[in-house]
């Protein structure tokens, strides 16, 4: 009833969900700055700010948000290709889900982290190791949900389909695809969330550049400000990240009335 | 394909939809003849089972071009396993299914209880799947529906009926030449369900192609038909002509009386 009545959404409304992360911001620089936070733990934010402007400035910052941007969006592009494509194949031809789908799911139960040690052997510490766990783990929810999407498709429209003369590709690009679209969507959203986690541990791996990077190398010389940056970037980046596929949600799905 | 825009002229029933779809149109007489009508369609000894279950066991039956038949019986008897055996859905172990009697293949189409719209095409496209170069003519059929303006909507704001009346719309696109219809009314409220059947009826008229009903509803049957078939354990066990003059009166006493002894029929208990 309340939904009827609302004409207009107040103005506030598109604030509204930053008024929590405001009102801890908030607190925690009163907190600070009342003495009851050691600046060791936690630095007041006002020093954090600072810390983002010094490290902006210098051009640092954006050395190494470019790197990890340019990382995490090649993982991602390789990974998630890579899982479309394979679901693709095992989800409309039988032949490939039997001779792959087994070793796949096996692979798949092996954390992508747990394989750093025999990265680390294969590909050195190189950008080529990490540009493979991210695409390791990005892989797997794409692929999945590509393949489900595609084995759930609703066999009363493939039939109608068929019935009206759709066979092959246009089948497989009116029908098929369009059906399995909001399952291969979720995978996105999924792999989207993934990739920064993933991120964040292959930066570590002796990187010479990138946010991981610039935090443990703040650890070392205990910039805690510093530190904080990058982890608030890693939060921001997740944010813009997850508004990214719920826009191609709604782009991709906008005949669906749950995505309007 | 062309030919629809054409063909839409002489629909003369449109005109009725557009402007009243709720009330009957006046009939005139004479529906002009189509220049492409309905196709004859023979069954042979067609038989079909599920594993050990039989569930059509030696299906005989001809239908002339143009006829109206309506299949009624239990759920689970068999009727929508024919019908879809006819539309190629469904392989037969024995006999055979006749569409037309020259060499061309006839253009044969379903109505499925479900519309079945593409959610992520507009209505229009909907209407023209299968034939892209075809806009103009699934046009045409939108409006023959009553539903030209609704060409750019999703079908997800469409009601039941109208889902219903795009997939007709669909069908006829197409310039069917035999229309199977499985269930298509089913799942609509009854006062749809009577707009929808002098819509149907109406481009039967109009157009001429030869139509299969598939129907739980004997009183559909009865009001559509040239023939009510039932059909019990997979055979036909009646074939009743219905002789009643178009368009029929739901409360004549003729209409009751045929209705009522069709049901009985259908009612007694197996044997």
């Amino acid at each position: 009833m309340a939904a009827l009545k609302r004409k207009h959404a107040p103005w506030w409304q598109p604030l509204a969900p930053w008024a929590l992360p405001l009102a801890l911001l908030l607190g925690w620089q009163v907190a600070s700055q009342a003495g009851w936070l050691s600046s060791r733990i936690l630095p007041e934010p006002w020093a954090v700010a600072k810390a983002f402007w010094t490290l902006s400035e210098s051009g640092e910052l954006w050395l190494h948000l470019k790197v990890s941007i340019w990382r995490a969006g090649l993982g991602f592009a390789i990974g998630g290709g890579l899982g479309l494509l394979l679901g693709l194949l095992t989800g409309s031809w039988r032949h490939a889900e039997t001779l792959l789908d087994t070793t796949l799911q096996m692979i798949r139960n092996i954390p992508a982290l747990a394989l750093i040690p025999l990265v680390i052997l294969w590909f050195g510490i190189d950008e080529t190791a990490k540009l493979f766990l991210l695409a390791v783990g990005v892989f797997f929810p794409i692929y999945l949900n590509t393949f489900h999407g595609i084995r759930s498709a609703d066999q009363g429209l493939i039939e109608m389909a068929k019935s009206y003369g759709l066979s092959g590709w246009p089948l497989y690009r009116d029908v098929i695809l369009p059906a399995a679209m909001p399952s291969i969507l979720v995978g996105v959203r999924f792999s989207l969330g993934l990739v920064w986690v993933l991120l964040i541990v292959a930066e570590t791996i002796s990187a010479q550049a990138g946010i991981g990077y610039m935090t443990m190398n703040a650890r070392e010389f205990l910039q805690t400000d510093v530190v904080l940056v990058g982890i608030l970037l890693y939060a921001l980046l997740g944010k813009l990240a997850d508004l990214f596929s719920r826009q191609l949600e709604r782009r991709c799905l906008r005949w669906n009335p749950a995505y309007r | 394909m062309l030919l629809a825009p054409i063909q839409i002229e002489s629909d003369y029933l449109s005109h009725f939809v557009q402007d009243a779809p709720s009330s009957r149109p006046t009939p005139e007489p004479a529906a002009p003849p189509k220049a492409r009508s309905g196709v004859p369609l023979a069954l042979a000894n067609l038989s079909k089972s599920y594993d050990e279950r039989r569930v059509l066991k030696d299906v005989q039956l001809h239908l002339d071009a143009g006829e109206f038949v309506a299949i009624v019986g239990r759920s689970g008897c068999g009727k929508s396993t024919l019908l879809r055996s006819i539309a190629g859905l469904e392989s037969v172990d024995e006999g055979s299914v006749k569409v037309g009697s020259g060499t061309l293949a006839p253009e044969v189409r379903i109505m499925f209880q479900e519309a079945r719209l593409l959610p992520w095409k507009s209505v229009l496209d909907n209407v023209a799947l299968g034939l892209p170069r075809a806009k103009g003519a699934a046009a045409a059929a939108l409006w023959t529906v009553g539903l030209a303006e609704r060409a750019d909507d999703w079908p997800a704001a469409l009601s039941g009926g109208q889902k219903q009346r795009v997939a007709l719309a669909r069908a006829l696109v197409h310039e069917p030449q035999l229309l199977l219809l499985d269930e298509p009314l089913g799942a609509l409220d009854a006062l749809t369900r009577i707009e929808m059947q002098q819509l149907i009826e109406s481009l039967w008229q109009a157009r001429g192609f030869t139509a299969v009903l598939v129907t739980h509803d004997v009183a559909e049957a009865v009001a559509l038909a040239d023939r009510v078939l039932l059909i019990e354990d997979g055979e036909i066990t009646l074939d009743q002509a219905v002789d009643l003059p178009r368009p029929r009166q739901r409360g004549s006493a003729e209409f009751a009386a045929l209705e009522q002894s069709i049901l009985q029929r259908v009612l007694r208990p197996a044997r």
